[in-house]
């Protein structure tokens, strides 16, 4: 683990100033999150769990305070750079997928290094291991309308990965699956996260998806009220490793 | 991105739409396809001027009575009776600045050989008329000062006359009756093919002045209706002009104030007249062109405009996985000048088959001018960039999170 966060925000804030009333939808949030981290970011709905993602992904700016990625201000950065950084660091997975429609799923993945200005054979050959490592690997002709939602997900993580970043964010990534897709997917974090050391900040509103974690952000109307691991109650929807340990530790 | 990657693209969106993509360029195509079918006529007509006044022959002056139109020259001619025989004796006499001058007066007439009979007009003219006119004889000889003086019922025919009368037959020798007067046939003209003004003018048959004011003439024995002469060389025209216009107004009294009562025209004249005609041609189809290919362009700002809003969610993935302002913005601008470039492609065709079939239909000569093809393409490409800019820059200015949102 490195000593500069992956993420490192200082008083962040988001403040939407359409309707009559300012809505704060992050409230001076400061957090940091490490090298290797899985972390869960919970809360009931309308919390600010996507604005939040949506900043630390560089999709959009902060009202107030500061965002460090990889220790680099990110305020600082003009609009070229943060392409660059959703292109390199970043993989972002959405609970709608997300994908272009009538592209294959080839394509789709290969999205990325297109902007990366890859070349056409590197391009697809990368594309192909990320969707083999996906399991998607007898599908990459497909539209993503010709794939089931956990394979549209799929693709869509494959996606993320194929530019190869440190830092994976998924804002309910399994709220349009079902529970066997959900495993599916969750299993495929945790190998990410455990065998290629990505950081995941994944957000979800289901107690066994966040058990997964090994560390639970909980927000409330903008707040991180709660930070810590998934208490011992939560049964994690697949086994990982970390809880696994614990319990034969325990015994 | 590469530029086959970026053009692979734009194709692939434009084929998912064609019927909008058609209706989007067909300003372009409508715009391109009149530049093509312009200058393909323009420049055949302008050959076609070049040629037909070069066969009216050299230093040509035309004098005709009466006033005059635009071009200077009249098919029918001598409607007016301002001019006579003396005035041409006298121009002869006077005018230091031309070297000949010949009368020709003219009618319709059926001409008859043997069992073939053919209507055409039969011109009474003098020796010097071939050599104004550049006009020689491809068989036989032209009448002689001999045949003016004797009267002699010759005649020289033109080519279509000959070819109508005799088919392939060498006419030469052979007779021919003429209002039932019969002539012998001493001579066949070289063809001349159009006159600027698109008469044929190898339909035609000539016969001594002399015998034309005696036989056919009737009343109007001194009456002229036209009169061609030669200006003594090419610098000269102008000055034959005045000349002549000066001896002319003298011998008719006309006073300060009046205006000529014949009119006298010399081929630069000519050449301007119809170089007008085929100018404000080339403007008018101009016009029709510029205006077409601004409204093609607005079609493709319009189609680019919905086509930037309808895939504002796919510019939000784009830009969510590294797509720069610039990225998309060379997207839609290539877009748009592929499409404005299948427009132009399709126009260059359309208006060279327009011009073809023009050509076919009407036997106008159109000629096919690669460069001009080249350059109408180029510009139908700079309309997409014109007009595609602004839209693709309302695409590359969308912030990330926004076009995402997007519903
Ligand atoms: N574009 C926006 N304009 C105005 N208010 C917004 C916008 N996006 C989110 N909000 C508000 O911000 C708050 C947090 O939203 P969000 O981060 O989407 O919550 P969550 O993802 O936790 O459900 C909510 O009250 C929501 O209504
Ligand atoms: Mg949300």
């Amino acid at each position: 683990m490195s000593d500069t966060p992956v993420i490192d925000t200082v008083g962040l804030s988001k403040v939407y100033a359409t309707g009559d009333t300012p809505v704060v939808a992050l409230a001076d949030v400061t957090l940091q999150v490490h090298r290797g981290e899985f972390v869960a970011v919970v809360g009931a709905s309308g919390s600010g769990k996507s604005t939040f993602m949506n900043l630390i992904g560089l999709l959009d700016r902060p009202s107030h305070g500061v965002l460090r990625l990889d220790g680099v201000d990110v305020a600082r950065l003009t609009s070229n750079q943060r392409a660059m950084v959703r292109n390199h660091k970043v993989g972002f997975v959405f609970q709608g997928f997300n994908l272009l429609r009538r592209t294959s799923a080839m394509e789709n993945v290969e999205l990325p290094l297109l902007y990366a200005g890859v070349g056409a054979r590197a391009r697809a050959q990368a594309a192909a291991t990320a969707l083999t490592q996906v399991g998607l690997g007898e599908r990459m002709g497909h539209m993503p309308n010709q794939l089931s939602g956990g394979q549209q997900q799929r693709v869509a993580i494959a996606r993320a990965l194929v530019n190869q970043p440190a830092l994976l964010l998924a804002d309910e990534p399994t709220g349009n699956l079902d529970s066997t897709t959900t495993r599916e997917i969750l299993k495929l974090f945790v190998d990410l996260n455990v065998n290629h050391g990505i950081t995941v900040v994944m957000v979800t509103h289901e107690q066994d998806v966040a058990a997964v974690s090994r560390r639970v952000v909980q927000f409330k109307d903008g707040h991180v009220v709660m930070d810590g691991p998934p208490p011992e109650t939560w049964t994690p929807a697949v086994e990982v490793p970390w809880r696994a340990a614990k319990v034969q530790g325990a015994a | 991105m590469s530029l086959f990657t970026l053009l692979r693209l734009a194709f692939r969106v434009i084929a998912r739409n064609k019927a909008r993509a058609m209706l989007t360029v067909l300003g372009i195509v409508i715009g391109v396809a009149a530049v093509i079918a312009m200058v393909a006529l323009g420049t055949g007509a302008q050959q076609n001027i070049a040629k037909q006044i070069a066969s009216l022959g050299s230093n040509l002056i035309i004098l005709i009575p009466g006033t005059t139109n635009v071009a200077g020259v009249r098919g029918g001619g001598g409607s007016s009776t301002t001019v006579d025989v003396d005035d041409i004796e006298a121009l002869r006499r006077e005018v230091k600045s031309i070297s000949l001058i010949a009368p020709a007066n003219r009618q319709q007439v059926q001409i008859v050989a043997g069992d073939a009979n053919w209507g055409t007009t039969v011109q009474g003219t003098t020796p010097a008329f071939y050599t104004v006119r550049d006009w020689g004889v491809e068989n036989g000889a032209p009448h002689s000062d001999l045949d003016e003086a004797s009267m002699n019922k010759v005649c020289v025919l033109g080519k279509t006359v000959a070819t109508e009368l005799f088919g392939t037959d060498d006419p030469v020798d052979k007779w021919v009756r003429i209002k039932k007067v019969p002539f012998r046939v001493i001579g066949v003209l070289v063809a001349k093919g159009q006159s600027p003004m698109g008469t044929d003018q190898d339909d035609t048959v000539l016969i001594p002045f002399s015998v034309y004011r005696q036989r056919m003439a009737g009343t109007q024995r001194d009456q002229i209706q036209a009169a061609y002469a030669a200006a003594i060389d090419a610098n000269s025209a102008q000055a034959a002009v005045d000349d002549m216009t000066a001896v002319l107004r003298q011998r008719h009294h006309l006073r300060e104030s009046a205006e000529d009562d014949f009119s006298i025209r010399n081929l630069a004249d000519i050449a301007a007249a119809s170089r007008e005609v085929s100018e404000s041609m080339t403007l008018l189809l101009g016009s029709i062109a510029g205006v077409s290919l601004l409204v093609g362009g607005i079609g493709i700002m319009n189609t680019m405009l919905v086509s930037v809003t309808e895939r504002t969610r796919e510019i939000g993935i784009r830009m969510a996985v590294g797509a720069k302002a610039r990225d998309i913005l060379v997207q839609f601008l290539v877009e748009a000048v592929v499409l404005s470039a299948i427009g132009g492609a399709i126009g260059v065709a359309f208006g060279w088959w327009v011009a073809r079939l023009l050509s076919d239909t009407t036997g106008w000569v159109t000629v096919f001018d690669p460069g001009i093809a080249a350059l109408a393409f180029a510009v139908s490409g700079a309309v997409g960039v014109f007009f595609g800019f602004w839209p693709a820059r309302r695409a590359a200015r969308l912030d990330p999170i926004d076009a995402l949102r997007y519903e």
